[in-house]
């Protein structure tokens, strides 16, 4: 009896590893065959009763066999992989992968019998194998991630623990954690090329727009960077799209009113060093309090997604809640971030290694982000608890005034209702301005398709086009529009942390349809805690 | 660095200027750091005794005790004679006083500094055992901190040598204090943790099974140390788990064929011998796995088709790089790393084909092994020559190898040599292996020329007997230790097995009748019946046995007849008969059966034995006598029958052992 591996083709009346591109094993004599009639000697003889094992390793391409779960040893190296060439054209940036014409083989277990009456029982993994493959595998799994700990990087001038550093930095200052920002850059001395006041200006504007207050953050906009939305228009009819929902959604300002809603209102009493996005003021309304995680896409298109939820968040949430308890009926619209996780990050990045981050250590800010949901609302607000990838926050509101009860268009005022239609009048006749000056643009029709679709429910949150009104469908408008204004200001529109994160992403992807072994023993999420 | 000012700290801390002490401590401490000079110069300047005086006075504010401590700590780092001095003062016993203080940063010093010195060779580790307040009291701080946890650990593995050091830690409960350290967060814990479990458990069968049972968190040790093994946990860790499961497996604690030591134990042991791993683990793991298979022929089966273990030893013996620095250890030796694999390799060897003919063929296949093991027996190392000699030993097991590789190596030479002047710890199984090189049907042994396929080895043969195995051997038969004395007369035993007459009678010659006849009262029966092996060897072969009967007829009969009368069990006594039987065989020498009617009685007593082996011995003899080829067969017959001897013979016929009935069919027919 022959236990072994053959390409496809290969004679299959002969014992495996007589012929060319397959392997075996031979009971008889113990011997191990690579694709020759004459054999070495390889392990002890087997006959009925021994189960017999064949493990191929696709990192190293070797093979070994196991006797009653004793591993005999390594039997061959070099074995023929499914080896493809991946070309990538820079142009389209699509991969074109093709079979290396070299070798094409792809081998198949194959056992050989010779005797009549034979008998084998083959077993893939159905009952639990006799030698501890998990205890094999786990060792593969460290060997993997020592690989890449142990990566060598030559860093003579210091240039390698500076890149990091800079990762580090320009993820907080894109995201506007400028508090932090700061406080890195002085301990690191790095130098942020922004300045401050922009990159408050820009949070100030992201907030607004994660807010819903999209009239605001628009005119904002505008007053801060002229010219931007004017070069801009499909931009701004993102933008306006976006109004319009909020507007149905009774969020915006021009249907509730700016009155107290001066986004600094929020932070009169509160230190203007750090980042507004960090310092939440928590609405407390205990018995409708939930945190909600929701899986929601980060605003680079390409970032992994790896939401987690945060167990550690409602303890020291509810302390906090305590804490501004009264004053959170006043205030409106809080943002919120989670941003540890980016530190950690940054941790990973700094250390080069290691996955024993300290949770909260470093982070002050908590996340739970008390929300009503649609259910139990008294009103309007919504809210959302985010972990996870997404550095943006989440906006809340909470309109004591609001009878509770069952939402209504446009926050339940008549006025409002008629602004909404105006403004979609309006935003109607730009899109056809669109087309006229720059031509049938598909996904703006799209966008303003849906959105005036809400009208036509009676519940519009309810409605199959509803998840428009959700407050995660700020973000990508947020993120858009935030990479619009740094562009603008000949920054990157991506921060290189994710855009290191999304390469290490696609390569694996890349590795996986190259089939590379080593790919499956990483995982890029072990990192993202 | 300025002279005045360390002067000047060495002085304050002299004086008594309470108020200066604490910032010159503080100051010595930041000198002496990582600098083995300035440790020299501060012991010189007699601070020690100062500083002990301050660690045992409580009235002393805890600060300067702890920094005390401290700078005792640092010098500790230092060299040597730094740890001597430290030790000669007396430092570990006001060291284990401190421990009693209530400040665990005093304790964590005066820890550290302990382990420090007791990491050191020719520490005075008694001294922990000498006041039995030591050891409660450590365990009882054991699990106050990581540092404790560390230290107290790491003293203890370095302080139990002894069966008694195992006894006194087990009876205080180190091993309930010691099991949750297995599961510790910390590296640094479950290192000297894995240590002590070993070194407690090592050849303590006690101990072992005290261990085996113990649990944590419901969980048994075994199983503890099982997760240990795993796969990926760093290496050395692999390595010390299994260490522990070996010593608890050899302490009888855990049986062979559990699934934790067939698969798990072994398996790891054999990867720990890969080339991947470092030097210090391929010598631990070939060591630990030699030890763990010695004496169990399922796992040493099992380990012979793992891995390609023999291919992957054998490459061990040709490591040459001289010389590598030790790197984990705190005291960087320098180490022969090819002696070190060599000696491993060759004990791994010895283990798997003990008893196994197909492993020891698969061995003896590796490339120029018996040059190796030749080359190692004449090794200036003890622990390769120890190695060697073992692995040969294994080897010499089998009848085919000493028939074949063996004659082509001159193997007993360089073992005679260590045999003569090598170290006592070699003797026993050097011994060993002479006894199985002098076996009839090796070329270690003389043969007629004749019947020797080879003339060559005849003469190297004859080269090995003038070294003197004899002597060497009728030496050890006088030695106190009875495995030596068992050896011995094991050997000339062989020797004498069909051999020429003049080297019965050198053998006879060199060891002496008198000590032939000490031996037959040996207190070990084992010895007693290689005695009367070797005398039934002597006696064989008509000529031979006239001729030593001749000369020492009336020793022998004397000591027949003392064996006879003796309280012996069966074994003996039929050797004993079987040499009655040798002597009836001769021409001449039947004379002193049939001129002693004391022992022709005995042979009539034994005829009707109730035990059928000496039934058959007895008649033997008896059918020797009355052979009627032989010359005056006739009287003896007619003497015999006489004594009712075939009177007896007849009553025998009803026999039901065929092999009796056979025998007393052929005395009888004899009788004319």
């Amino acid at each position: 009896m022959g236990i072994g591996l053959s390409a496809q083709g290969v004679n299959m009346n002969r014992l495996p590893g007589w012929d060319k591109q397959s392997y075996g094993y031979h009971g008889d004599d113990g011997h191990s065959f690579c694709s020759s009639g004459t054999g070495q000697p390889y392990g002890p003889t087997f006959t009925t009763g021994d189960v017999i094992g064949c493990c191929v390793n696709l990192i190293d391409n070797s093979c070994f066999y196991t006797k009653n779960g004793i591993n005999l040893g390594l039997a061959f190296t070099d074995l023929p992989s499914e080896i493809f060439i991946v070309d990538q054209q820079k142009i389209t940036g699509k991969e074109i992968i093709r079979p290396s014409t070299k070798n094409k083989s792809n081998l198949y277990p194959t056992v050989g019998l010779q005797t009549p009456g034979e008998v084998v029982e083959a077993n893939f993994g159905q009952t639990p194998f006799v030698f501890d493959i998990e205890d094999y595998m786990k060792e593969w799994h460290m060997k993997t991630k020592l690989t890449i700990e142990r990566f060598p990087v030559s860093d003579k001038k210091g240039e390698w623990q500076t890149a990091l550093q800079q990762i580090v930095s320009t993820y907080l200052v894109h995201h506007g954690y400028c508090g932090t920002a700061e406080a890195f850059s002085r301990s690191t001395g790095q130098s942020i090329e922004e300045d401050m006041s922009s990159i408050k200006h820009r949070q100030r504007i992201q907030k607004l727009v994660l807010a819903g207050r999209m009239g605001e953050a628009i005119e904002t906009t505008q007053q801060l960077y002229p010219g931007l939305l004017e070069r801009n228009l499909n931009l701004l009819f993102m933008l306006k799209c976006r109004q319009f929902i909020e507007m149905v959604n009774g969020t915006d300002t021009e249907v509730r009113g700016p009155a107290i809603r001066s986004p600094k209102s929020r932070h009169g009493s509160g230190s203007n060093r750090s980042s507004p996005n960090m310092s939440p003021v928590h609405h407390t309304n205990s018995n409708s309090q939930k945190n909600t995680p929701i899986g929601s896409r980060g605003n680079s298109p390409n970032r992994p997604i790896g939401v987690k939820g945060h167990s550690s968040g409602s303890s020291s949430q509810t302390s906090q809640n305590l804490q501004v308890s009264q004053t959170n009926n006043q205030s409106v619209g809080d943002l919120k971030t989670i941003s540890e996780e980016h530190m950690n990050h940054a941790n990973i990045a700094m250390n080069g290694s290691g996955c024993h981050m300290i949770q909260d250590d470093d982070v002050e800010m908590m996340d739970g982000l008390v929300t009503e949901t649609k259910t139990f609302t008294n009103g309007n607000s919504e809210g959302t608890y985010m972990n996870g990838n997404n550095h943006t926050c989440k906006s809340e509101e909470m309109d004591v005034d609001t009878p509770s009860g069952k939402r209504q268009l446009c926050g339940g005022s008549q006025a409002a209702i008629e602004k909404m239609l105006l403004f979609g009048r309006d935003l109607q006749s730009m899109s056809q301005r669109l087309k006229r000056e720059y031509g049938k643009s598909e996904s703006n029709n799209k966008s303003l398709q849906n959105a005036f679709s809400l009208l036509a429910y009676s519940d519009p949150w309810n409605s199959p086009v509803g998840y428009q009104l959700d407050p995660v469908q700020r973000e990508p408008v947020c993120a858009a529009l935030n990479s619009a204004i740094l562009e603008s200001q000949g920054l990157p529109k991506q921060p290189p942390l994710e855009l290191v994160i999304a390469q290490s992403t696609e390569c694996m992807k890349l590795m996986s349809k190259a089939k590379i072994g080593s790919c499956a023993f990483a995982n890029l999420n072990d990192y993202l805690h | 660095m300025d002279v005045d000012g360390r002067m000047g700290m060495v002085d304050s801390i002299l004086s008594e200027n309470k108020d200066k002490w604490l910032e010159s401590m503080i100051q010595v401490k930041n000198r002496v750091i990582g600098n083995n000079k300035q440790k020299d110069e501060i012991i010189h300047q007699g601070v020690i005794p100062r500083l002990l005086q301050w660690i045992i006075d409580e009235d002393i504010p805890v600060e300067l005790r702890t920094e005390s401590a401290i700078v005792l700590g640092s010098l500790a780092k230092g060299t040597t004679e730094n740890i001597n001095c430290l030790v000669d003062s007396g430092c570990v016993a006001v060291l284990l006083k401190g421990l009693s203080s209530n400040n665990i940063k005093f304790i964590e010093a005066c820890l550290r500094c302990l382990r420090t010195i007791f990491l050191s060779e020719n520490s005075p580790l008694e001294q922990i055992y000498q006041d039995h307040t030591v050891i409660p009291h450590l365990i009882n701080i054991l699990s106050k901190s990581f540092c404790t946890q560390e230290c107290i650990t790491t003293i203890f593995s370095n302080c139990c040598k002894t069966a008694d050091h195992q006894n006194a830690l087990s009876r205080n409960g180190a091993i309930a204090a010691l099991a949750p350290l297995l599961c510790s967060s910390s590296y640094k814990v479950q290192m000297p943790t894995l240590k002590c479990f070993a070194v407690l458990c090592y050849e303590n069968e006690t101990v072992s099974k005290a261990a085996a049972t113990a649990t944590y968190n419901g969980e048994s040790i075994p199983n503890l140390l099982l997760r240990l093994l795993s796969r990926d946990k760093p290496s050395e860790m692999q390595m010390a788990a299994a260490k522990c499961l070996t010593y608890l497996c050899r302490g009888g604690a855990i049986p062979t064929h559990c699934p934790t030591i067939q698969n798990k134990t072994l398996s790891t042991l054999i990867r720990m011998c890969k080339k991947d791993r470092t030097l210090e683990e391929n010598v631990e793991g070939a060591e630990t796995l030699a030890y763990l298979i010695e004496e169990d022929a399922n796992l040493q089966t099992l380990a012979s088709i793992s891995d390609h273990i023999i291919k992957t030893l054998a490459d061990y013996l040709r490591y040459t790089s001289v010389q590598q620095i030790n790197t984990r250890s705190t005291n960087r030796k320098v180490v022969n790393w090819s002696n070190e694999l060599k000696q491993a390799a060759f004990r791994a060897f010895a283990s798997l084909g003990a008893n196994d003919e197909e492993i020891r063929k698969k061995i003896i296949e590796t490339e120029n092994l018996m040059e190796h093991i030749v080359n190692g027996m004449n090794c200036s190392d003890l622990k390769v020559q120890m190695g060697a000699v073992r692995c040969l030993h294994s080897l010499s097991r089998s009848v085919q190898q000493l028939r074949t590789t063996f004659q082509d190596h001159t193997v007993w030479k360089p073992l005679m040599n260590l045999m003569n002047n090598g170290s006592k710890e070699l003797l026993p199984v050097a011994s060993s292996t002479l006894c199985n090189l002098l076996l009839e049907f090796s070329p270690g042994r003389e043969r007629p020329a004749s019947e020797s396929p080879r003339l060559s080895v005849s003469q190297k043969n004859k080269a090995c007997l003038e070294a003197g195995a004899i002597n060497i051997l009728a030496k050890l038969t006088s030695r106190s230790e009875g495995d030596l004395r068992l050896n011995g007369i094991w050997g000339l035993m062989n020797m004498a097995f069909q051999a020429d007459l003049s080297v019965k009678i050198q053998i006879v010659d060199v060891i002496g009748t008198e000590q032939l006849f000490r031996l037959l009262s040996d207190p070990d029966p084992a010895v007693l019946i290689k005695t009367l092996g070797l005398i039934r060897n002597l006696l064989a072969g008509r000529t031979d046995i006239d001729h030593l009967m001749k000369i020492y007829g009336s020793q022998i009969m004397q000591a027949v007849v003392f064996i006879l009368e003796g309280d012996h069990v069966v074994e003996i006594k039929e050797q004993t008969l079987c040499i009655l039987t040798n002597v009836a065989d001769g021409d001449e020498a039947k004379e002193f059966i049939m001129g002693n009617e004391d022992v022709l009685k005995k042979l009539m007593t034994y005829m009707l034995h109730t035990n059928v082996k000496l039934q058959i011995a007895a008649t033997s003899c008896i059918s020797n006598l009355v052979w009627n080829e032989q010359e005056g067969a006739y009287n003896r017959q007619a003497k015999l029958r006489d004594l009712g001897i075939q009177k007896l013979l007849q009553q025998l016929l009803s026999a039901n052992d065929a092999v009796l009935f056979d025998k007393v069919k052929t005395a009888l027919q004899q009788f004319t």
